[in-house]
């Protein structure tokens, strides 16, 4: 094996600059001219916008431009779309209200975008800001998810009720005849928790319109340039898309928060033209509190009919989900698509059938947020296991082996066909890492010393490697979800790839260039990634959904076996041989059963001095582009064993040991793997333990704007984890892998929570496991 | 109003006239556009801005520029050697993996760095208490604390 290709533990291209000051985030970026955007935000969850008095604001020093929702409306410009069409269960399609880029007539959740402020520094586009007066009119808010729609309040005119959609997916009918069969039927009740993204870097953004060329520069934290270029161009500004380049340079951070065309960087946009001078804002802390959108926030009833044996029959969930108060750009198939499907989990559950009721509420939108429906449905499926383990008097473990898929290929009853997977191998795995034979012993001394101690587990599974156009399109996506790879070899045998695939922590430059290193035999050197700017890159889908490797990798491995086809043929003339006779090996090209050979680096020299070289044949130069678009969804699964420690007398929950075992296929870099598990348990389990988005119920105020309020996880909050993995190879991508960046935050909640509940004896808890709400579940379970 | 700033900043001298307003990172990274030091929160909740002040470590978004008047300040820039060798606390990091995204690593690196003198082969334990003023949303801190414990080991 090459010490640098594939499967090595290289340390990363990257980190030199991260280390030494000399990344470049957007808001390192300072233009020539720059003028400073600041966002008047609706201090209210909802308000008619009586009028808006700009002239105090207008005359204070610096002030460039002011920009209200009247010059939205009068520059005939869209409103921001929904990238994904939900069809109810009565065949109306889901509610769509618009979604203007400065509030025309309301306001609609606390930190909704009023107006915007430009001048000549940040300090005097804020204070200009606070100048601005707005006459509300203060409405009632719709802000809790469960109730609203039963609100006598309406975020939009178009949702009377604040119902989006009722989305059903599955068996309803044998669902029910199966639950009127059963031997027992478990239920859960259960909310799954608002979460604040909190990407290290708050979002940013710089526009800057050229009139010599009529072309603008957009600079932004983002995921996925080429697609916030297209929602821009097509759906909102009209601009022609090859008259804007969309850059994202370093980004810190995503989590699934930078994927989306917010209000801000497309005002900024519309704006640069305007005023004929860069324009940046960057978000504050609070600001990305109020306006990045939220993950989860679902409430759901859930019902398990099991047989005697504690065998699947059938699975029931009605869960409400919140989309806050717009449609953001993939709001509407996280709670369906990316959660509904999923319920089957690792099991082989005959009947599943899943409704889902989307809600408007007067709060920030809510998109997907690392793992994006998939954390939701494995939260529901994986207590629900645990809930029904108990009820049956089971091992949590010996419930899961008889339900257990283990024939594959595996159509699921909810619309996914597992390719491959090995449940047994990850669970076994896991209880032996986790040393579940000692668990006896340490409850015990836990016990000794008055501290109540839990184990739980989570199966997971979730569908990564977004996705198969055709499929996602018949669903209702409004994208394509391919990804586009360039492989530019140069004269000298050196190589730049451009993908599509967009690195904003994940490491590609080091693991793209190990892929190609490896397939081209020669040095990880000898190899660069570019991502991240439309100028530079094809097109490109993005990085999220765990995809990057599985399907921007995939397309870059396509685009090598390309150049490695036309090496063949260039070689073939070099050595006097058929192509069909050339093999590639290590490096180079050799006529199968001789020593004549020729190097990759003579081959490319070739290509581009093509003196002798069968012009009349063959292009000249080595260059080639591919797009791959995935014939299936890619399944990593795998189990998670917490273990946890509770003091009856505060409530403290106390991590004391957390184990995951992983199948993610073929692993490529271990270090960056283990890392990308290691990252996603902490965000899990930040959820499970911490971090909880709280709007005040009557007011609609976000009552955690701050790191003071909101709980972020700290290095003092957990142990080292313990991680292991199992391959089983994906059977349809060229690098056999399924991707690996949410698995860590997809299945550590129910194992924790499952410990919590297990620790203190109670059915359920809802997240975070505070102490306060620890101490009184132990209180209420002791007088019940 | 204005005032006159005279500090040391990575072993060179500067001097400035600046809002009395200004913070250190504010003239960290705007007026001297040493654009290493990151603003995540603005409020020393996170630590990204972490810069040593006198061999301290300290929130730079937290104190007013005029606050370090006549002060040794090094920032991230100023950490690797003068031909861009790192320094150890870096090297470790790269080697033990102990960054993803970059934004929070030099406010960590510049409050691990400062560990050195202040613990002496610190457990893991001791090196994640040491470390809860900085935020990190990557990478669960596992590695983190590894790569601090090896870069202090390497400073000694």
């Amino acid at each position: 094996m090459k010490t640098d290709g594939i499967g090595a533990r290289v340390t990363r291209k990257e980190d030199y600059r991260f280390l030494t000051g000399n990344g470049q985030y957007t808001d390192d970026i300072i233009l020539p001219h720059q003028t400073y955007a600041a966002f008047v935000r609706s201090p209210h969850a909802h308000a008619t916008i009586n009028g808006i008095n700009s002239t105090a604001a207008a005359a204070m020093p610096g002030v460039v431009a002011i920009f209200t929702g009247k010059d939205i409306e009068e520059s005939k410009i869209g409103g921001l779309p929904c990238g994904w069409g939900i069809t109810s269960k009565d065949g109306t399609p889901a509610i769509e209200p618009p979604h203007p880029i400065l509030c025309i007539g309301k306001a609609r959740y606390v930190g909704d975008h009023v107006a915007v402020v430009i001048a000549e520094t940040p300090e005097q586009a804020r204070a200009a800001a606070d100048a601005m007066e707005v006459d509300y009119g203060i409405l009632p808010a719709v802000v809790s998810t469960g109730t609203a729609a039963s609100s006598k309040t309406a975020v939009h005119d178009q949702a009377p009720n604040n119902v989006c959609y009722t989305w059903g997916h599955g068996d309803e009918a044998g669902v029910k005849a199966a639950f009127e069969k059963a031997h027992h039927i478990s239920t859960l009740d259960l909310i799954n928790q608002r979460l604040a993204p909190n990407a290290m870097e708050p979002r940013a953004a710089n526009a800057v319109y050229d009139r010599s060329s009529e072309s603008y520069t957009l600079y932004v934290a983002n995921q996925n340039p080429h697609v916030e270029r297209l929602l821009m161009c097509a759906f909102v500004l009209g601009i022609p898309e090859h008259k804007l380049r969309v850059v994202a340079p370093d980004v810190g951070g995503g989590f699934g928060s930078k994927i989306f065309v917010y209000a801000e960087e497309t005002v900024l946009v519309w704006a640069s033209k305007r005023v004929n001078r860069p324009i940046k804002w960057t978000a504050d802390r609070t600001e990305a509190f109020l306006s990045d959108a939220h993950g989860r926030d679902h409430v759901t009833k859930a019902q398990l009919a099991m047989d005697k044996d504690g065998k699947f029959l059938a699975f029931r969930v009605d869960t409400t989900a919140a989309m806050g108060a717009y449609l953001s750009t993939f709001s509407t198939a996280v709670p369906t698509i990316l959660y509904g499907t999923l319920l089957a989990g690792q099991y082989t559950t005959p009947s599943i059938y899943v409704e889902v009721t989307a809600v408007f509420t007067n709060t920030s939108p809510v998109d997907a947020y690392r793992g994006a429906g998939r954390p939701e449905a494995t939260y529901v499926v994986e207590r629900m296991v645990e809930v029904a383990a108990r009820d049956m008097k089971l091992d949590p473990a010996e419930i899961r082996r008889r339900n257990f898929i283990r024939t594959f290929p595996y159509a699921t009853p909810v619309g996914l066909t597992y390719d491959v997977g090995d449940y047994d191998a990850t669970l076994d795995g896991a209880i032996k890492l986790a040393d579940v034979a000692g668990f006896a012993a340490r409850k015990a001394a836990s016990e000794a010393r008055g501290m109540k101690r839990g184990i739980g587990y989570s199966s997971y599974i979730e569908a990564c490697g977004l996705a198969p156009s055709n499929v996602a399109g018949a669903l209702g996506a409004r994208a394509g979800l391919f990804e586009s790879g360039e492989v530019r070899v140069h004269p000298t045998g050196k190589v730049e790839v451009f993908t599509g695939s967009h690195s904003h922590g994940q490491g590609h430059e080091t693991t793209f260039a190990q892929v190609v290193a490896d397939k081209l035999g020669i040095p990880i050197e000898d190899v660069s990634i570019s991502h991240g700017d439309t100028g530079k890159v094809l097109f490109g889908m993005g990085t999220y959904g765990s995809r990057s490797l599985a399907v921007g990798g995939s397309a870059i491995v396509k685009a090598v076996d390309k150049v490695i086809a036309k090496g063949k043929k260039i070689a073939a003339h070099l050595l006097e041989a058929s192509d069909t006779d050339i093999e590639f090996v290590n490096g180079e090209f050799v006529v199968k059963g001789t020593d004549k050979k020729v190097p990759f680096a003579s081959v490319s020299l070739t290509a581009y001095v093509p003196h002798n070289y069968p012009l009349d044949k063959l292009e000249p130069g080595l260059n080639e582009n591919a797009f791959y678009d995935p014939t299936n969804f890619t399944y990593p699964a795998g189990t998670h064993i917490c273990e946890v420690e509770v003091d009856p007398q505060t409530g403290k929950v106390e991590v004391c040991a957390f184990t995951a075992v992983d199948d993610f296929g073929n692993i490529i870099n271990p270090m960056i793997v283990e890392g990308q598990v290691h990252g996603g348990v902490a965000q899990g389990l930040g959820q499970a333990l911490l971090e909880d988005c709280i709007y005040d119920p009557e007011s609609g105020q976000l009552l955690t704007a701050s790191y003071m309020d909101y709980a972020m996880p700290r290095a003092d909050d957990f142990p080292n984890f313990k991680v292991g993995n199992n391959v089983t190879a994906c059977t349809h991508n060229p690098l056999g892998v399924k991707g690996c960046g949410e698995a860590g935050a997809i299945g550590s909640p129910p194992a924790f929570i499952n410990a919590v509940t297990d620790a203190i004896g109670v059915k359920h808890i809802d997240m975070p496991a505070t102490p306060e709400r620890v101490w009184r579940a132990m209180q209420t379970a002791a007088h019940a | 109003m204005s005032v006159n700033i005279t500090m040391k900043v990575n072993g060179k001298s500067v001097t400035a006239a600046v809002a009395a307003s200004t913070t250190l990172v504010e003239f960290i990274r705007e007026h001297l556009r040493l654009t290493g030091t990151h603003v995540g929160c603005n409020t020393s909740q996170c630590g990204a801005c972490t810069v040593h002040v006198n061999g301290r470590a300290v929130k730079s978004c937290n104190m007013l520029v005029a606050q370090a008047q006549g002060a040794d300040v090094m920032t991230i820039e100023g950490l690797a050697a003068a031909n861009g060798d790192m320094h150890p606390m870096q090297a470790a990091f790269k080697e033990h993996h102990g960054l993803q995204c970059g934004f929070c690593t030099p406010g960590m690196v510049m409050s691990a760095c400062e560990l050195k003198g202040k613990v002496t082969n610190p457990s893991d334990e001791e090196i994640r208490a040491c470390l809860d003023g900085n935020i990190c949303r990557c990478t669960g801190y596992q590695n983190i604390v590894t790569s601090v414990k090896a870069g202090l080991a390497a400073m000694s």
